[in-house]
């Protein structure tokens, strides 16, 4: 495995999927859907107070990440998003988790944070947007370490 | 905490609670605007009959950094079913404060029929009123928009830099780590840009979330901000004020506060704030 493969399959065609919505509303619907599919850590992976190391830098949306290593070189991810308010980090959390777990460590060590912008456009603070990046690089982190053989959180 | 009435705001009517809001829900000639930071929170509920108003392309030039024209703030009121005469009630997210920008950005254009719903999102959802999903429609309504007019209560660069060189008061509403420099940005947020830390020379450090209750999101009695405005700060309600933050959101709040709860008759919001000032070059800076 190296971090030079091309990205997970289900990844790239959501992101075409989203590029093909023009209507910011229709945008903000689809997102706010995956929203409403967030699934939080289950207790048996990991329980509050969540382990400062899990925790996305700088993110005001206090998002967590966890990517276990699984069969066949892939990845297992789970996330937590503390803020009640912070929908738009559980939409991308619900998308991650969809197109990316269970994925090979090389394929999401290609994830550019800069998917945000595809999936987000300009409906988003710069604040906020470099928040959503970070947690887009926490999970791409995670699947580097995880290609060097160290152990994540 | 006390009734709006017996909290000897100047302005008083300008706040409305979520009791009047509930019992307005009907009311053809009231309409509700909700603004959040987080722009997707509206579609995961919001109150019954509430339009929203997204900072981040309904406010906002898209090209420039600026706001909107009078035609986009026309055609903003039109699909939003908004009249001169409409009485439009703001509320949000984190503690009104995009509510409190959103109301700043309608008196550029001179919308004064306008209130903040005291507490905003978070003192409704704890009243256990209503949210709904449903997405309301509303005729098209007709307005005609004065002209924006960024002369009363916006201030530019140059102005600010007159502003420190003629020793005047400015409130820094970040918070203390980025007043001194310590940091670019929020705790808890990633930096936007500023490559210089600290804040404009002669700003007093005031945090804009000192004006409410953080338990309930109202806003503190006049007493209550007086004596963190008035006896903390040294500020004076003739005063000519600056209020700055990151982008111009926080101290638009702040602006609220002092202009509408204190009296306070000539106060501006420097929305370039820090992300322009900690930018600039040959500016003074103050850590």
């Amino acid at each position: 495995m190296t971090e030079t493969e091309v990205v997970p399959a289900k990844l790239t065609a959501l992101l075409e999927a989203f590029d093909g919505i023009t209507d910011t509303e229709e945008r903000m619907s689809m997102l706010a859907s995956y929203a409403g599919k967030y699934r939080e850590v289950p207790p048996a992976i990991a329980v509050r107070p969540y382990p400062e190391e899990a925790r996305v830098p700088f993110c005001e949306s206090e998002a967590f990440v966890w990517a276990l290593p699984a069969p066949g070189g892939t990845l297992t991810l789970h996330f937590a998003v503390e803020n009640p308010s912070g929908v738009s980090a559980k939409a991308l959390a619900a998308i991650l988790e969809k197109t990316l777990s269970g994925a090979k460590a090389g394929e999401i060590a290609a994830v550019s944070p800069d998917i945000v912008t595809r999936l987000f456009r300009q409906n988003i603070s710069m604040g906020k947007g470099m928040g959503l990046m970070g947690i887009v690089q926490r999970v791409r982190d995670l699947a580097r370490l995880t290609l060097r053989g160290k152990s994540t959180p | 905490m006390s009734a709006i009435s017996e909290r000897k705001y100047v302005h008083p009517d300008v706040l409305v609670s979520t009791d009047w809001v509930e019992q307005n829900l009907k009311n053809a000639g009231v309409r509700l605007v909700e603004s959040n930071e987080d722009t997707l929170l509206y579609g995961t509920g919001h109150i019954p009959g509430a339009v929203h108003v997204d900072w981040t392309i309904d406010l906002n030039d898209q090209v420039r950094r600026d706001y909107i024209t009078r035609g986009g703030f026309e055609a903003l009121m039109s699909r939003s079913g908004i009249t001169p005469e409409t009485t439009v009630v703001f509320y949000g997210d984190k503690n009104n404060w995009w509510a409190c920008y959103a109301f700043w950005v309608f008196q550029l254009f001179g919308h004064t029929r306008a209130k903040v719903m005291d507490g905003g999102r978070l003192k409704w959802e704890k009243d256990g009123k209503p949210l709904t999903k449903e997405a309301p429609a509303y005729p098209k309504a007709a307005y005609r928009a004065r002209e924006r007019d960024d002369s009363r209560i916006r201030a530019f660069r140059d102005e600010v830099m007159k502003h420190v060189d003629a020793h005047r008061p400015l409130v820094d509403v970040r918070s203390p780590e980025e007043y001194t420099g310590q940091r670019l940005h929020m705790p808890n947020y990633p930096n936007e840009g500023a490559l210089r830390g600290g804040h404009i020379p002669g700003a007093k450090n005031v945090p804009w979330s000192m004006a409410v209750r953080p338990d309930t999101g109202e806003f503190k009695t006049a007493s209550e901000l007086e004596s963190i405005y008035i006896q903390g700060a040294g500020l004076k309600a003739d005063q000519d004020i600056v209020a700055y933050c990151r982008i111009g959101e926080r101290s638009s709040h702040t602006w609220f506060v002092l202009t509408y709860l204190m009296g306070f008759t000539n106060v501006r919001n420097y929305d370039g704030s820090w992300t322009e000032w900690g930018n600039l070059v040959n500016v003074p800076i103050e850590k």
